[in-house]
């Protein structure tokens, strides 16, 4: 799979990760390059097999269905770049 | 108190007896680790905090407790959450983050009375196998090729936990693997390093970077080091649905060294682009294990060349989505915006700036495998190999206990040598990936010196939550191997 640089503007995008004009092709390149290497996995013959979507197989147990946590709104807004009068603060998002 | 600080069973007996106190022990790595600033192993120490600890461990001594790790002074990687205590995840873009609360690892090892004394160097968000990636700039192995001053790495990405263990700045600390990150570094830097059961610890509070890979384990000076350790990280935790209601043996208590009666698989597969000094150390690893009594067989594991390009689709698919929740606005590092800008630009000038080169790269691999039209041909085809994987080591371990493999290629490269083609660095991984996928156990034991002086390791891997029976392995080959060279002190 060879990626060119429109293919990396978009997936740049869709990982919400700016990248330069400049910096698209360079990015092509390295995405192609371990895109081409994993290709191999077509080789595999995968006919019949069930894709793993557990690593140790257990049953998922329900828990009491209570509040544990909470009313700890400083302590979630310590960290924040911006929080104004108990919120996250963010540029306009809505017009 | 003597230098070079004990090990942790050491420590433990002489902390019992009276022959020095936990701070003094304390004080001692806080020394030691002033002195190592050269390596930057530590990239946060929490001096003042350590000592209160160790003066409580002390008061706890005095009030009739003696439990394994009381007063034990460890360092913690800088993925795990430590409240109060900066934890970036060696990235830009957790510039500043101070969790306000604590992982649960690290929760049961000071709830054991263990002592903290700081953060650890690591690769940016533990993608890396060199800690060159790291936010605070690279870690640096304390050990160098014999006759030549060339900075060599701890191998990643807890590099930083490998190196202040091998550098005798703390007694253990802890680690996490998502596809080598703990036996790669241990192999690096001539100490021992466990992998668990994926389920064993709580992945809670640690900075997540593909969760069905991702687990917890300790780096320690030996076998025994690690089992002490291990038993007081691991355990069931509700709030992490993927930990397992398995009780937590005391895994100390089987070490008893013997063998007999056991079987011990080498795979063929893994002789494969092995280099000849690590494929003489495997050899000399297996001989050491008939020595303690187990018959050695050979046994296939057909899939493993398939494993690390099945790896580099699954880690990256799962970071792109754990990674999304960096966006600049709950925590951590926000761009400067320019007039006009929204909340788009506001996201993608923040993650731009927040994420290094090979966290940029794996997130958009991650986010072009999972993206429409693509998600069959990589991402569920990569999970039908891994199935395959898991059907090699379920045929093997139907014929043998343990399998005995190589930790990586070759010894601990130098600094910058493996740059430009981000799969050379990859490679690195080939012998122990296999195990993350699987969900299986692997521990790492120092074993030897390559020719220019730099340590290497074996690799054990066992049944699943058998670890027990695999440190056991572990501490049969440490016994035979005999390793004991540390590290000449030039920083």
């Amino acid at each position: 799979m060879t990626i060119d640089a429109a293919t990396a503007r978009k997936v740049a995008h869709l990982a919400r990760i700016s990248v330069a004009e400049d910096e698209l092709e360079q990015l092509a390149r390295e995405l192609s390059g371990i895109l081409g290497w994993v290709e191999q996995l077509q080789q595999v013959d995968v006919d019949g097999v069930e894709p793993m979507t557990s690593v140790t197989p257990m049953k998922l147990r329900a828990r009491e269905d209570v509040v544990t946590d909470g009313g700890i709104r400083d302590k979630v807004l310590a960290n924040a770049p911006d929080a104004r009068e108990g919120f996250f603060a963010v540029p306009k998002v809505v017009e | 108190m003597t230098l070079p600080v004990p090990t942790i069973s050491d420590a433990r007996d002489a902390l019992r007896r009276g022959d020095f106190s936990a701070r003094e022990l304390t004080d001692a790595c806080l020394a030691e680790i002033e002195a190592a600033a050269p390596l930057n192993a530590f990239t946060t120490v929490a001096a003042e905090r350590a000592r209160e600890m160790a003066d409580a461990a002390d008061r706890a001594r005095a009030a009739g407790q003696n439990g394994d790790l009381l007063g034990i002074p460890l360092g913690v990687k800088d993925l795990f959450c430590t409240e109060g205590v900066r934890s970036q995840a060696a990235s830009r873009i957790l510039e500043g983050f101070v969790p306000p609360y604590e992982s649960t690892v690290t929760a049961k090892l000071w709830d054991a009375g263990a002592v903290m004394l700081g953060k650890l160097n690591m690769d940016e968000f533990a993608m890396g196998s060199s800690t060159e990636s790291s936010v605070y700039g690279p870690c640096i192995s304390p050990w160098r090729r014999s006759g030549d001053a060339t900075p060599i790495v701890p191998g990643g990405s807890s590099g930083g936990s490998a190196a202040a263990v091998a550098a005798g700045l703390c007694l253990g600390a802890t680690a996490t693997d998502t596809g080598g990150s703990i036996r790669q570094p241990a192999a690096f830097c001539g100490v021992t390093g466990i992998k668990p059961t994926y389920g064993r610890c709580s992945r809670w509070g640690i900075v997540a970077y593909a969760s069905s890979l991702d687990q917890a384990g300790p780096v320690a000076r030996s076998v025994r080091d690690v089992a002490i350790l291990l038993r007081h990280m691991a355990g069931h935790d509700p709030k992490d649905s993927t930990s397992a209601q398995i009780d937590v043996p005391d895994f100390e208590a089987a070490l008893t060294g013997d063998l007999r009666g056991k079987r011990i698989g080498l795979p063929a597969e893994y002789a494969e682009g092995l280099g000849e000094e690590t494929a003489a150390l495997w050899h000399k690893g297996a001989k050491m294990l008939r020595d303690a009594g187990a018959e050695v067989v050979e046994i296939r594991l057909p899939h493993t060349k398939y494993a690390l390009p099945a790896y580099y689709i699954i880690a990256p698919a799962e970071a792109s989505s754990n990674l999304a929740r960096y966006d600049g606005v709950r925590y951590g590092h926000r761009a400067r915006l320019d007039q006009g800008d929204g909340i788009v630009e506001m996201y993608e000038k923040s993650r731009a700036e927040g994420f290094g080169p090979e966290v940029r790269r794996r997130v958009m691999v991650g986010t072009y495998v999972l993206s429409a039209g693509y998600y069959d041909a990589y991402y569920l085809r990569a999970q039908k190999v891994r199935t395959l994987i898991r059907r090699d080591f379920e045929a093997a371990f139907g014929m043998v206990d343990a399998i005995l493999t190589p930790v990586s290629p070759g010894p601990a490269f130098g600094l910058g040598e493996v740059t430009g083609d981000p799969v050379q660095m990859y490679l690195q991984d080939v012998f122990s990936v296999t195990l993350n996928l699987a969900g299986l156990p692997g521990v790492a034991v120092p074993a030897g010196l390559s020719a220019n002086g730099l340590p290497l390791g074996l690799q054990l891997i066992g049944k699943p939550w058998g670890e027990a029976e695999l440190l056991n392995a572990a501490h049969a080959l440490e016994a035979r191997a005999g390793f004991d060279a540390r590290p000449r002190r030039w920083w």
